[in-house]
Formats: C-alpha cells, structure tokens, sequence
C-alpha cells in the first residue's frame, strides 16, 4: 500500500487522524485550563470531520447522524459545561505546568510507538490504512490515561478520561465504520451524565478540602473520622493527625 | 545541445547564487512594508534596505583596541559561508550543479559555521552585550537544531534522498498525495525557521534595547562594510530559509529545465510564492510579541513536537507494512 | 615482501618506544636527555607505526607471526590487518605529533621535583603497551599489553603526586582500568571455553550458542566501554585525564581511547560471529547517553582540561552510536548501510584522535606559558599567543563537527547511514533510530555551543587575571606539534574520499562486504548511491568558500575607505568596559544551564562573605555518582565487612579452614 495509490479522501482522513493525535499531545502539556478545554473542542470536531468523511466514503446514513452528534456533544456542549464549571469554580486564570514536560512528552512518544507496535499484527485483511488509523485511537487512549496521571488538576483528569472517549470512538469510526445507533447513542447520553456528574462531584470534593488538587484527596481518608466537625469547625486547611488536635473540639472515638 | 546544456548549467548557477544576494534586501523591505502597513503608517520604500547597505559600504570602519584578528575576519566568513548556503538551495531550477554539490546536512553545516563565527565575534570584544548575543544566540539554535534535523528527516525517510534537488524531483514526478508528515514537517520548519533567522516571537530584528537582543547584540560593535556584511548576510539567510519552505514544500512552478521560458516560470513562481511568504511573516510579526529568553525552549520543544509527530505519521499512517 | 615490511616497521615502532623508555632511565643523572634522547625516539616511533600502519591499511592483506616470547606452550601471536594497521597509523600520527611537541614542554619539568624518569620511562612503555594491544592475536599477549598500558597510564597520572587529590583521581583510574580489565578477561575466557585455546583464529572458528554470546558480548561492552569513558562508567575520565602532564593527556585522550574502541569491534565484530539486533540497540542507547550526557557536563565546568575530558566521553559516545548503528543494520542484513555505519565510526576516531590532541595540546600550552588551568582566569590569549590561538581555533571549528574540517564528514556519514533507516522492516526501528539522530543533532549544536565558550572566553576579550595578560608565545616546537595535527584535520576534511577509500579496505575484511567502487571512488564528492540521493563535494565547499572569501575582500577593498581607526568599545556613556564586565564562561553556560538543570545535581548560593560583600558560589555534581557510584561503593563495602569476620585473629579457626579447603580440593580432584 503506498500513499499516493489511495483516493484523495482517504489520505484525508489520514491527515485528520494524524490531527487528533496531534491534539491529544497538546492537550497533555497545555498548561491553561481554557487552552485545555479549546484544545478538546477541536480534538472533537476533528473526531466529529472523521466520522463525515467516513459516511461520505461508506455513505452509510446513520454515521452522519452520528457524526451530528458528536460534533454538538462533543466540539460544542461538553466544552461548554466545562467551561461554566470552571468559571464557578474560579479557576479562569488557573495555570498548571507539568515539572518535567520534557519528560511527559518522550513517554507520550513511546506510548505512540508502543501503540503502533500492537496493532501490527493485526488481521491482515483488513486495508492496512484503517490498521493504521486503529494504531492512531489506541495512542489516543493511551495519552489520555497518561494524562490523567501526570495532571494533578481535577479539571484536566475529567479532560484526559473524555479524551480517552474520544479516541475509543474514532477506533470504532475507523475500524468497523461506527457502532450501532443504539449503542452509539447509549455511549453518548453515559458522557453526557457523567459530565453531569463531574461538575456536582467537584463542588463536594472542594468543600471538602478546598482544593482542586487530585494529590489532597488521598487526605479524605484521614479527614473520614473527623466527618462529624465539618459542621462545627471551619472546612479544615490541612488534615490533623488526632494529636494534634485542640482538644476542645476534639471528638474522641 | 548538450554541451550546451552542459554550458548553461554553471552559468544557471551562478546565476542563482547573484540572484540570491541581489534578492535578499527587497524580501526584506517587503516585510517591513507590510508591517508598517499593518501598524497603519506608509513605512519605508521596498527599496530601503539596498539604500542602507550602499551607506554602510561608504562608511570607515571603526575597531575597538580590544578587538583580535578575529574579529575582522569573521564577517567575510559569517558572508561566504550563508551565500554559500543559499546558492545550494534550488532557487529557480531543479537541476542545479550547486545542487549536487551539498545536501540538507551540508546546508546545516554551512549555517553552523556561520554562526559560530558570529557568536565568535560577539565574545571578541570584551564587552557583556556581545557575551550576552553569543551565549543566547547559542540556546536557541542548541534547541533549533534537533527540530531541524527530524523535520530534515522526515523528508528524507519518504523521498529516500536528503538532497534538495532529491526531495523536489520526488514531489513534482509524482502524483499529488495529501501527506501528513510533509504538514507536520512543515509546521515544525517554520518555527525552526523563526527561531534560526531571528523573527518575532524569538527575537525582535527592530529592537533597541539590549536585554531584548540577540542577534543584535553580537553585532553591537561592528560598523562600515563589516556590519554591510553582516546585516547581509542575515538578509540572505531569511531569504534562503524562505526559499526552502516555498520550494521544497509547494515546488510547483520550479524549472526542470534550463530553457529561458522554464527559468522565466521559475522566477515569476518562487516570487509570488516568497511574497506571500513574507506577507505571512509580516503578519505573524504584527500579531505575536516576541517571548521571553526562557520560554524559546517551550517554543522550539513544539517544534520538534511538529517534527516528530510528522517522523511518526510517517512511519505509522503513510508506510503501513 | 611489502607485507612482511609493514609489520617489521611496527616491530621496529615497539623497539622504539622500549628505547625510549630505557633512554629515560638515564635521566636522572642527566635530565636533558628526556627531550634531547627520549622523545625523539619517541617521535621516530610514532613515524614508524604510522608508516607501518598505512602500509598495511592500503594493502589490505593480514599478516601473522608468532613471537618467540611468552609460554612455551602459548607463545605470543601478532597479527597486522587493515583494522590494526588503522589503529596502528592513528597511534603512530598522535606520538609522532606529541614527540615534537614534547621536548619544549618537558622542559619545564626540568627544575621541578617531579621525576623524570618515571616521566620518560612510563611514556615509552605506555606507547609500546597501546601498540602491542593492537597488534595482539591471542588473547594472553592482548591482556599482558593491556595491563602495561593501564599500568603505565596510572603511573603517569599520579605523576605530580604531591597533590592528594591527584592521587584520588589516579586511584580511581587504577581501580576502574582494572574492573574493566577483569571484564574483558572472562569475556576472553567466554569464547575461548568455547574454541580451543586462546589465539584469536580459534576464537574466530569457534561457534557460540546465542545466550553465551551475548554474554560475551556484555562483558566486552563492559570492560572496553569502561575504558572508553562511556557512561555510567565514565567518571574516571574527568579526573584522570586533568591531571596527566598535557602531552600525556593527548595520548590518553586521542589514543587509548581508540585502542578501547579497537578492542570492542576486535571483540564483536570479528572474534564473536552471529551479530545480534539487540545489542545493536543497547550500544546505541548508550551511545546516545554517554554523548549528549558527555557534552553537556563539558558545557558546566569551568577547567579547561576537565572540559576537554567530558568532551572525549561525548565523542567516543558518537563513536559507540555509530558502531550501534553498524550492529543494527549488519545484524538484520542490511550490509551496505551497515559498512557505511562502521565506516562512519572509524573516520570519527580518527578525527577525535587528531582533533582532541590538539586540543589537549593546546591546553598544555597555555598551562605552559600562563599556568592557569580555569577558563574564568583567562582572556585575550590570542594576541599574546597568536600562532597557539589559531591552532586551537582550528581545533574548536573541527570538533563543533563544521565544514570544511574532518569533524564534519564524520558526522555526515554518521546522519546519512541513520538516515538509511527506512530500509528496516520493524517499524519499531525505524521510529527510534531518527530520535537517536535527533540527539546526536543535539549534541552537534551542544558541541559548537561549548566551544564557543571555551574560545570566545579563553581566546578572546581581555584578560581576567594579572598571569594571563603576562603570557608569552610558546616554543616553536609546541607549535610545530599542534601544527601538524591542524593540517591533518584539515586535510581529513577536504579529502573524504581519499579516507573511505582507504577505509573500504576495513569492513572488506571484516565483515566481507565493502562499499561499492562509485561511492569511493569519485574524487570530487562524496555520493551515495545514485547522484542525486546524498552528496557531499568537500573539496569544492572548502575552494568555492576560500573563493568567496576572496572575492568579498577583494571588491570591499577597493572602495574609496580602507582605512580602520581603532576606538573605545561601546560602553553606553558609562565608564569603558572593564575586563570583570565581560561574561564568564559560567555566565555564558547559564542559559543551557537553567534549561537542562534537572540532569545534574546543581546547587547554587549565595554567601555572605566576613567583609560585609556576598559571594556566589556555584556546584554542579554527576547525578551518576549518587546513582550508581556510591550504592556500588556501599555494597562493596557490606559485603567486605561480612567477609572480614573471617579474620577473627584465631590461629586455630584459620588451621580449621586450611583443612577444609584441603578436603574440598582432594575431592574435586578424585
């Protein structure tokens, strides 16, 4: 198979997927959280122009429905509600730079390579353009979980996990020229709600430790016995050990 | 006919390498007026730069007592070896014997060479500005360089060739193909390319103020033809560096011949094609501000990002088995 | 009869070296006849090795013979063949370089307290050990020659022993050259258990499971990596190499080095035979380490000889990509691109040999005249030392690997044969290896970085401290020696392919493929395949530059102002700069400091000082010392202590154990 011997519309595509890649790198080392957010909304739209081109080679109708779909959800409503989510949260002007990027970014490269390593030996009959473009989603997936364990914001796991979405998605698009509508649409409304969810879960895990940082939820499970004084004391700063606790408001066991 | 043929080639070449340095002030000009356009002022004529350099070539040359031999020197070799450069870069026509003369590699060499030389000069005075140009000067093109080389690469891996002439000839004989790793390969040279020649948002080419120099800064204490040299030469590497985006990326309209209507093509091409170049760069300038010294490296990481994000579609979208 | 002369004429170079060293026992009764006796003989030497080597090198024929020394039942064996007679004629043209410089610089140790005879006596020996190493053909003579020349090294750099932490950095050369050595020795013994008998023809016959040859292969790696300064087994370089007398730093620097590299392709390429794909990976990875890690530590010091020492690691690192190259595509059988490879590696030892001779050379004169070994105490050095000044610019413009010099051509073929890397079928492959040529880019940027500080800060500028400004122009004889090594590495860069043809002969024997006649054998340019794939025409690049730089002067200076007026430097109305105005070399270094700080252990401050001022001081540590030094070091250190309770002082327990182990032993026997 050589490059110049596919239709123009599947070099296209290539050029679309190699895009999507290419967001999901920018989205790992973005530092701004609105940067981050737009960075997303193009990885969806170009998610949502891969799906048409798709439909438009397969012509295959229900794609461009689906094709509708995630173009509003994911390039337009998902960015949104993040976007309200952080301008509640105060987090407009927040900035998280990665300590060793340089670092992030080698491992990010690895994943790709790695990816690609694991699909070669797949099915050999299937066209070895949409094998590639599998190697694509996977490094996608890949680069979402890696991002969210190197992101330490809450905003930017929720980022990774959609992004992890997203390239699980473009591998059914690619692959099997999309899922069932049904199944496409149940996968739709699960992201919608757990969208839904994210922003409620958010506002609690603030209250609670007054902080957006994933690293200080590991206090939670010192802060389980003190559960009863949230309502007496003020939201505690830093957790207590039970020693060094003011004995006023301490609640023995 | 062939002897010709022969006949015309190096006189095609030295053709080229002229046109280079005769061409490399008015790209200048052009961008400094499209910027000044943008900032809504008339700006200088387009022939401007070519008037400064006439002024400067009259002018007596003053040498601080702490100056070396060096310091004469390197402007004749900073000149010759980013002329040299530019005259392997196919300008006009594909089939140049300058072409086969140094590949992509060679080319880098070359560039290196020059700035070596440069940051040279700037250390040779003794003074902090001239310390201050060389030792920045040497962090962007540290970190430029492997952005550079991956781009250079990615050409090479799919046009199995890493002449210039090699990589053309590959894009015009066959047919047009959509690659994603020419796209990346191209983002990632043009960054290079600001960074390399000092642009906006690396280096402000127009500052007065010391802290914000780089390349002006090695060049602080030359005067008369050494600094017509200089500020040439520079012109001369925007103009090669322009020359390589259009011509090894958008090649169409390059001569393959050395007829006087293929050459008369060539140029009418490779100038519309620069023109919209510069316009871009002029606007790029207006738009961006220039960074701070410690944010070029996070700048030149996205380029070698660019770069081998298009080395790795390569590998992985366009080759397949 | 060329044949056997080529070897006699070796066989004379080792006599000459032995001479040497005897003439020098004289020298303490007469201390003139170091430069007056020993080091032209030492010299003579060097003509001989490289007129034998070349010989043998052009010819392309292996010759053997078998010396009357040794055991009787394992005498010893020498073989000369192209890649011994390469290695030979590398060793021949630095000792030749060093035996002119040598007497004007021995000259100052005349009067010292240092002793001579250890001075002359070691350097002969060690310049007999390093060609008999070449030359070994079984693995005892290789060993014994080994051992004379980490010996004799180890007693040049504890020469002026005075200083305790001189005798530090010699200690710990001792004992990292003898690990090394061990090393290489059970690698020996790996393929010899396998043939029979210790000459290398046997061991060349012999067949090895492929387990055990990687075991082999790791213990080579090991034992002539640690003597190459690869990292992480690097850290003797920096220390040992300072302290030598600087002539003597050439030789290790330029030529034990490479005698590392020959026993390593001696060992995998020819005594091995199945090359494996994965070491190709593993000398590649570490070739990479070892040059950007090598550069960039170079770029922090502020010794000059401790910043030439690192600059050999990341040097000998490209060396090891490139063999890792070669072993990458030889092993997958892609033998065109593979020879291209190694031969790319053999023309950079050459160039390092030629280069950082001079370099270290260089240095050595300006220790000589200035007696400052710190970048941050000198300045201005080229006009009081002009002819030194443009050596060591020639020197600097080769390594940063710029044409028209030899550096350059060794780091094209470098990028070209990784460049072939699309012919690999692994995907996997052809991803990694442009990334390591990435690196390899930027360590090349790195390199010119580093010697644009050491120039710019040494060279030029005004002087830093009272010493420097009093420096003189060194003896012509120093001159003459750096003199030579500059034209060679000119003449290496303007000839390429003058050089792979002569190299051809190398992979032809073996590895039994050369590179085809259309690629050697075009004077003018150097091209790969076809014409238009890959061309480098180094004559005309350096004639059409040389030509342009004519021109230029040619038409500017017949414009109406020729005159230049000297005036003050530029100092902003304020008063005229000052030589503490201008950057240092850690000043210039900051930039690439503060990007790449993570890499190293830095540690900044700044202290008040007891008159009211601040000072600021600054460390930079090897992060490979608390990672892999010091937890071997502790290791070492617990398991001795739990050995040492062997020796409880009990005459009785010790008799216990004598009786045991004379048990074990008479039932091993029966």
């Amino acid at each position: 198979m050589s490059l110049v011997s596919l239709p123009l519309l599947q070099q296209f595509l290539l050029v679309l997927a190699a895009l999507v890649l290419f967001t999901s790198f920018v989205l790992l080392s973005q530092a701004r959280l609105v940067s981050a957010i737009h960075a997303f909304a193009w990885q969806g739209g170009l998610v949502a122009a891969v799906t048409g081109v798709v439909a438009v080679a397969g012509s295959s109708g229900h794609l461009y429905f689906s094709a509708l779909l995630t173009l509003v959800l994911k390039a337009a409503l998902i960015p949104w509600m993040l976007h309200r989510l952080i301008r509640r949260l105060e987090l407009e002007r927040h900035v998280e730079s990665l300590r060793w990027p340089a670092i992030v970014n080698m491992v990010a490269v690895i994943l790709v390579i790695f990816s690609y390593w694991l699909v070669l030996p797949m099915v050999q009959q299937e066209l070895a353009f949409t094998r590639n473009i599998v190697a694509i989603s996977l490094a996608v997936v890949l680069i979402g979980l890696w991002m969210m364990v190197v992101r330490q914001q809450a905003v930017a796991q929720v980022l990774g996990f959609m992004s992890m979405e997203n390239g699980l998605f473009l591998a059914a698009v690619s692959a099997t020229a999309g899922m069932p509508l049904v199944v496409e649409l149940g996968v739709a409304f699960d992201v919608l709600v757990a969208m839904v969810l994210f922003g409620v879960f958010f506002f609690q895990i603030r209250q609670s430790i007054d902080s957006l940082d994933v690293d200080r939820l590991n206090r939670l499970t010192e802060t389980v016995d003190e559960e009863a004084d949230l309502e007496f004391s003020a939201a505690p700063r830093r957790p207590h050990t039970v020693t060094a606790r003011p004995a006023a408001v301490e609640e023995a066991e | 006919m062939d002897h010709l043929l022969n006949a015309a080639a190096p006189v095609a070449a030295v053709l080229q390498a002229m046109l280079y340095a005769a061409a490399a002030p008015l790209l200048v000009g052009w961008i400094r007026k499209v910027k000044a356009r943008l900032q809504n002022r008339r700006g200088p004529s387009v022939l401007q730069p070519y008037r400064d350099l006439r002024k400067l070539l009259a002018k007596e040359v003053r040498v601080a007592h702490t100056a070396s031999p060096l310091f004469r020197a390197a402007p004749y070799i900073v000149f010759a070896a980013t002329w040299l450069a530019a005259a392997t870069v196919p300008l006009l026509a594909v089939n140049l014997p300058t072409a086969a003369l140094a590949d992509i590699i060679v080319l880098v060499g070359l560039l290196a060479l020059a700035r070596f030389f440069l940051a040279l000069a700037g250390m040779d005075v003794g003074t902090a500005f001239g310390g201050m140009g060389a030792s920045r000067e040497m962090l962007v093109s540290a970190l430029a360089e492997p952005a550079m080389l991956m781009a250079v690469f990615t050409l090479a891996m799919t046009a199995h060739s890493t002449n210039l002439a090699g990589v053309i000839d590959f894009q015009l004989s066959n047919e047009f193909a959509l690659r994603p790793s020419f796209m990346f390969a191209l983002g990632g040279l043009v960054l290079v390319a600001l960074a390399e020649t000092g642009r906006i948002p690396v280096d402000n080419p127009a500052t007065h103020l010391e802290l914000t120099m780089i390349h002006e800064a090695m060049l602080l204490e030359y005067s008369g033809r050494h600094l017509a040299l200089m500020e040439w030469a520079a012109q001369i590497k925007l103009l090669l560096y322009g020359t390589l985006i259009a011509n090894v990326f958008f090649p169409w309209g390059i001569a393959q011949s050395f007829a006087a209507g293929a050459l008369g093509m060539g140029i009418a091409a490779v100038a519309a094609k620069l023109l919209l170049l510069g316009a871009a760069l002029a606007i790029g300038e207006t738009v961006l501000a220039k960074m701070r010294l410690f944010r070029a490296p996070a700048f030149l990481n996205l380029a070698l990002l660019l770069a081998l994000l298009g080395l790795l579609s390569h590998v992985i979208l366009e080759v397949g088995a | 009869m060329i044949m056997s002369a080529a070897l006699s004429l070796v066989l004379l170079a080792v006599v000459l070296a032995l001479a040497s060293s005897a003439a020098s026992l004289f020298a303490a009764r007469t201390p003139t006849v170091i430069r007056l006796l020993a080091m032209p003989l030492f010299c003579l030497a060097g003509m001989a090795a490289l007129a034998g080597g070349l010989s043998a090198l052009l010819n392309g024929d292996a010759i053997t013979a078998t010396l009357p020394l040794g055991l009787p039942w394992l005498p010893w064996r020498v073989q000369l063949d192209a890649l011994s007679g390469f290695f030979l004629a590398i060793i021949g043209v630095v000792s030749f370089a060093v035996g002119i410089y040598g007497p004007a610089y021995v000259r100052g140790f005349e009067k010292g307290r240092d002793s001579l005879v250890a001075l002359g006596g070691f350097s002969g020996l060690f310049l007999a050990g390093m060609m008999t190493v070449v030359l070994a053909a079984d693995a005892f003579l290789f060993m014994v020659a080994w051992e004379v020349m980490s010996l004799s090294s180890y007693f040049l750099v504890a020469f002026q022993h005075d200083n305790a932490a001189n005798r530090r950095a010699a200690f710990l050369y001792l004992l990292m050259a003898h690990v090394g050595g061990l090393a290489i020795l059970l690698g020996y013994g790996v393929l010899a258990s396998f043939g029979d008998g210790f000459a290398f023809d046997a061991m060349r016959a012999a067949t090895l499971s492929p387990a055990w040859a990687s075991v082999a292969f790791a213990l080579a790696f090991l034992g002539f990596g640690m003597k190459a300064g690869l990292v992480p087994l690097h850290a003797w370089l920096p220390e040992a190499h300072p302290v030598a007398p600087s002539h003597i730093s050439a030789l290790m620097s330029g030529v034990m080095l490479k005698v590392a590299v020959y026993g390593f392709i001696r060992f995998v390429f020819d005594l091995v035979g199945e090359l494996q794909w994965q070491w190709g990976v593993a000398v590649l990875a570490i070739g990479c380490i070892s040059a950007l890690f090598g550069v960039l530590a170079a770029l922090m010091q502020r010794d000059l000889k401790r910043l030439l020492a690192y600059s050999s690691v990341e040097n000998l690192g490209i060396i090891f990509i490139g063999l890792g190259l070669a072993l990458l595509f030889l092993s997958t059988g892609h033998s065109l691109p593979g020879v291209l490879a190694f031969i790319a590696a053999l023309y950079h030892a050459l160039n390092h040999a030629l280069f950082k001779g001079l370099l270290f050379l260089g240095a050595g004169a300006i220790l000589h005249s200035s007696h400052e070994r710190d970048l941050e105490q000198m300045g201005g050095l080229l006009r009081r030392m002009p002819w030194t000044g443009f050596l060591f610019l020639v020197g600097c413009i080769s390594i940063a690997a710029l044409p028209p010099f030899n550096g350059f051509v060794s780091e094209w073929l470098t990028f070209q044969s990784a460049l072939r890397a699309w012919q690999f079928d692994s995907g996997v492959l052809r991803s990694l290896v442009p990334i390591a040529s990435a690196v390899l880019a930027l360590t090349g940027a790195l390199v010119a970085a580093t010697f644009v500080k050491v120039y710019g800060v040494a060279f030029l500028g005004q002087a830093r401290s009272r010493h420097v400004r009093h420096a003189r122009a060194v003896p012509f004889g120093m001159r003459a020696g750096q003199a030579v090594l500059a034209a060679l590495c000119l003449l290496m860069g303007v000839i390429p392919t003058g050089v792979i043809g002569a190299l051809n002969a190398i992979p032809e024997q073996l590895l039994h493929s050369g590179l085809p006649q259309a690629v050697s054998h075009n004077w003018l340019s150097v091209n790969l395949a076809a014409s238009n794939s890959a061309s480098y025409s180094a004559p005309l690049v350096a004639v059409l530059l040389a030509l342009i730089v004519a021109a230029v002067v040619w038409v500017l200076h017949r414009g109406p102002v020729r005159r230049v007026r000297r005036c003050d430097a530029w100092d902003c109305g304020f008063a005229p700069p000052g030589n503490r105005m201008q950057y240092t070399a850690t000043a210039f270094a900051q930039p690439i400091r503060r990007v790449f700080a993570h890499l190293f252990l830095v540690d900044e401050a700044v202290v008040p000082r007891n008159d009211g001022g601040q000072r600021y001081q600054l460390t930079i540590g090897d992060r490979t010392w608390g990672i892999f030094y010091l937890p071997v070091a502790r290791w070492v250190e617990a398991a001795s202590r739990r050995v040492v309770r062997l020796q409880s002082g009990n005459v009785r327990l010790y008799l216990g154990w004598t009786l045991l182990t004379l048990l074990v032993l008479l039932w091993i026997i029966s």
